[in-house]
């Protein structure tokens, strides 16, 4: 193996082992939530895309209808699709081999295979990165859920107060410019004011709306001939 | 029904990705797409945390919740890794509740 391919696995191990950790604490949360064992390894295995995973228990936890966790869910995976167009060029894969590689596509392999020089490179970090958080988030989801599973009452960790905590640190590498911190107050506010007078799990609805709405407007004038920036993952720590 | 809607948003999220890597290019690289999509999270995120710490049902609570969310802000600030923000904020509720 040359030193930038053992370079490669390395990270996308370390990149594995983060993912790992914080699967431990989405099966405490899924546990706590009220999911059984085989519910919580499934959502990892077959959904296997942090943020919508950790929103649809997070939402069934507190007594939301599990539609809308399903909805929240699947709005918060559309960042994958734009994910997957930067990727699919390089990856070029037909058939069985694209079906599997589209299953990896997300928000740590994304930035470990854009960040390397040339496409065999970039192919391999995508692959290695792929393979190693996916069996990591995978074993730290059962590690988490047995622990959880072990105890006579799941909730005296409190890890039914965590939701917010997760969704925090995955929110927090996205607020790094004036708009994202602006959209995410009033996203904040504006399901708060719904709340009390729509079905559960609608506030969230409301918001994804009214965030359509606003990217969907006319676009401005670019200020200050910035490019247009392409979406990408934000810093790669979170999925 | 909780299983059917696992497999339901599980297939959805698979779909989304699969359409990334197989749908021609030129219908992400819409600027309106471009555009919304990264914002979506940051709306939805934000949304999740101000529901799931401030309200209970249909009511606006405040409770140890908003202490384990404050708790949770401080890590993050911090740099703390992701187990950690989570399992401080799970154990400031978790302390507060035994007082």
């Amino acid at each position: 193996m040359s030193p930038a391919h053992r370079g490669i696995v390395r990270d996308a191990l370390g990149i594995g082992i983060a993912s790992g950790a914080y699967a431990l604490s989405f099966g405490a949360i899924s546990t706590t939530a009220g999911l059984t064992l085989l519910q919580t390894v499934a959502l990892s295995l077959l959904m296997f895309t942090g943020a919508s995973q950790f929103a649809m228990v997070g939402l069934i936890g507190a007594g939301g209808s599990v539609w809308a966790g399903a909805a929240t869910a699947a709005l918060l995976g559309t960042r994958n699709a734009l994910y997957g167009m930067r990727l699919s060029s390089l990856l070029g894969n037909r058939g069985l081999k694209r079906a599997l590689a589209a299953d990896f596509v997300l928000d740590e392999t994304t930035a470990m295979a854009i960040a390397r020089d040339s496409a065999p490179e970039s192919r391999f970090a995508f692959w290695a990165t792929g393979i190693s958080v996916f069996t990591l988030w995978n074993l730290g989801t059962l590690i988490g859920a047995l622990a959880t599973h072990a105890l006579p009452d799941p909730k005296v960790l409190g890890f039914d107060a965590a939701p917010p905590a997760a969704f925090l640190a995955l929110l927090a590498p996205r607020l790094r410019a004036r708009e994202p911190i602006a959209i995410a107050l009033g996203a904040g506010l504006i399901a708060l004011v719904c709340l009390p007078f729509v079905p559960a799990g609608i506030p969230l609805l409301i918001v994804a709306a009214l965030v359509v709405l606003l990217g969907f407007r006319s676009l401005p004038a670019p200020r200050g001939g910035r490019p247009a920036r392409e979406a990408g993952p934000p810093g790669g720590e979170s999925h | 029904m909780l299983w059917a809607g696992i497999l339901t948003a599980s297939a959805a999220c698979y779909m989304l990705k699969l359409a990334g890597v197989s749908l021609p290019e030129r219908w992400l690289r819409d600027a309106r797409i471009q555009r919304t999509i990264p914002l979506l999270p940051v709306a939805l995120l934000a949304a999740l945390i101000a529901t799931l710490t401030f309200s209970t049902g249909h009511r606006l609570v405040l409770d140890v919740r908003a202490a384990a969310l404050a708790v949770a802000a401080l890590a993050v600030l911090l740099r703390a890794p992701f187990l950690v923000v989570v399992s401080a904020a799970a154990a400031t509720a978790a302390l507060l509740r035994l007082l």
